[in-house]
């Protein structure tokens, strides 16, 4: 077991957003997490990497235990090393090129010498396709070349695992194609993965186990395969009825 | 215009123009420098929500912002002594302008960090940067162009402020054109072209803030 989370829970404004959510990663999987908009998918993911603070819960990474709650800022940058983290809007810094993007972690994060920070940046930015944009600024790209470049900042820093945060959700539907062509090629590359999405198909036929959420509980969880062939709770099978609907 | 005024500008202007370069200009750039350091530490102190500190910066931002610069001056030069702070006219118009703008301009800066989208940040510490990284290489310089025109502003606006250190004995361009004018009563002429000098520094202002803004702008929005 690569990554192991236990009973997170976090609450704003007197809301509870998560009740005790639990999950278990090995290496290689991709993992699917699914829920109706408001059911915490989000926050969990962000609790994850500590950009949210849980008000309790514990992360097992690679055999550490590390609390979610109270971890010290030294066990943040731990934990952090060993993860990437992609954004619904990108989050691209908007005053550096896309290689800078890249290497900006790499050379004043880590202390990567230059030259190695840049070939590690340039064979990432090729794993994406955007390596014709080195000398782009964020503005100048499209949205799917933007979430490109955000995912090839993340595999650059060699993560263990990827945390996707709706990948898809805020570009024009003819740019959705090619981020999730990019994910699905790390997918089959053995990159463990962990994906908050909407995306059916990608859940359906990349990710190997569907985490289902509502209400900052885990409705149901299983291989991805069983989840849409035979969805075990009602709210389930509603879920995947109404967002198949949606789409015809 | 009689002839007699047209001599005596023309008589002042190499001094008028030697003052505003010897005096007008360095009071303009310490004064300027001072209030860029003081706002740029008063903006990050609230940006970062240091508790005691940011009262502090609030009350500075205030008292300065809300009496006149003149009083600010006065008290400063003549108010001090008599509590046994003495100061130099030109150092206590140093003290003064920079406090005084520092104030507006932190205002400015203040305004151009929180524009700075949260989720910049939240990439920094993603991809292994800490604070003062994600503060030096991804909020500040966002930041700084933001705020660039709102600190233009404040470096015009502060060209012609100096003028204010002639009540409190600073010989500086203004002082030199009243200097001048107690002895050939030439009051239109003179305070006319001094006037235009002025002028002919905040239009060279206004040119290189045009320039800084091209520059800046490279990376779009």
């Amino acid at each position: 077991m690569m990554l192991e989370v236990h009973d997170v829970h976090k609450h704003f404004d007197g809301q509870d957003i998560l009740k005790g959510i639990s999950l278990s990663v090995n290496k290689g999987d991709v993992i699917a997490i699914l829920g109706p908009s408001g059911s915490g998918k989000t926050t969990f993911l962000r609790c994850l990497n500590f950009l949210e603070r849980a008000d309790r819960g514990t992360l097992v990474f690679d055999g550490e235990t590390f609390d979610l709650h109270g971890a010290t800022r030294r066990e943040i940058a731990h934990v952090r090393s060993k993860t990437a983290f992609v954004f619904q809007n990108y989050n691209l810094f908007l005053n550096k090129t896309v290689l800078h993007n890249v290497t900006l972690g790499l050379t004043v994060g880590s202390h990567v010498p230059k030259a190695e920070a840049e070939a590690r940046a340039v064979a990432a930015l090729r794993r994406v396709g955007m390596e014709q944009k080195l000398n782009s600024y964020p503005s100048q790209l499209s949205g799917g070349q933007q979430q490109r470049v955000a995912i090839a900042r993340g595999l650059a820093l060699n993560p263990e695992i990827i945390y996707f945060d709706e990948p898809t959700s805020a570009l024009d539907p003819e740019l959705i194609g090619e981020v999730l062509a990019v994910m699905r090629q790390l997918a089959e590359e053995g990159m463990t993965m962990l994906v908050v999405t909407h995306e059916m198909d990608f859940a359906r036929n990349v990710s190997n186990q569907v985490l289902f959420m509502e209400n900052g509980v885990v409705i149901e969880s299983g291989p991805s395969r069983e989840f849409f062939a035979h969805p075990q709770a009602e709210r389930s099978r509603e879920f995947i009825r109404t967002i198949l609907e949606a789409r015809q | 215009m009689t002839e007699r005024t047209l001599q005596v500008m023309a008589d002042a202007f190499p001094k008028l123009l030697g003052y505003g370069i010897r005096v007008t200009i360095p009071l303009t750039i310490l004064s300027f420098a001072l209030a860029l350091v003081i706002s740029v530490t008063v903006a990050l102190i609230q940006y970062a929500n240091v508790r005691i500190l940011r009262q502090v910066c609030r009350f500075y931002i205030w008292i300065v912002r809300g009496t006149p610069l003149l009083v600010q001056l006065y008290l400063v030069f003549y108010g001090l002594p008599s509590v046994g702070v003495l100061l130099d006219a030109y150092p206590a118009a140093v003290l003064v302008f920079g406090f005084n703008e520092g104030a507006y301009m932190a205002e400015s800066m203040r305004g151009a960090l929180e524009s700075v989208s949260r989720g910049q940040t939240e990439a920094g510490y993603c991809v292994g940067l800490n604070y003062l990284q994600i503060m030096g290489h991804i909020v500040l310089p966002q930041a700084f162009r933001t705020a660039f025109p709102a600190l233009s502003n404040s470096l015009i606006s502060m060209v012609k402020g100096t003028s204010l250190a002639a009540s409190i004995t600073v010989t500086e361009m203004f002082r030199e054109a009243q200097v001048i004018n107690g002895r050939v009563y030439e009051s239109l002429g003179l305070y006319c072209e001094v006037a235009a000098i002025y002028l002919a520094f905040c239009t060279l202002l206004t040119w290189l803030q045009h320039k800084g803004e091209k520059r800046l702008s490279g990376y779009g929005r």
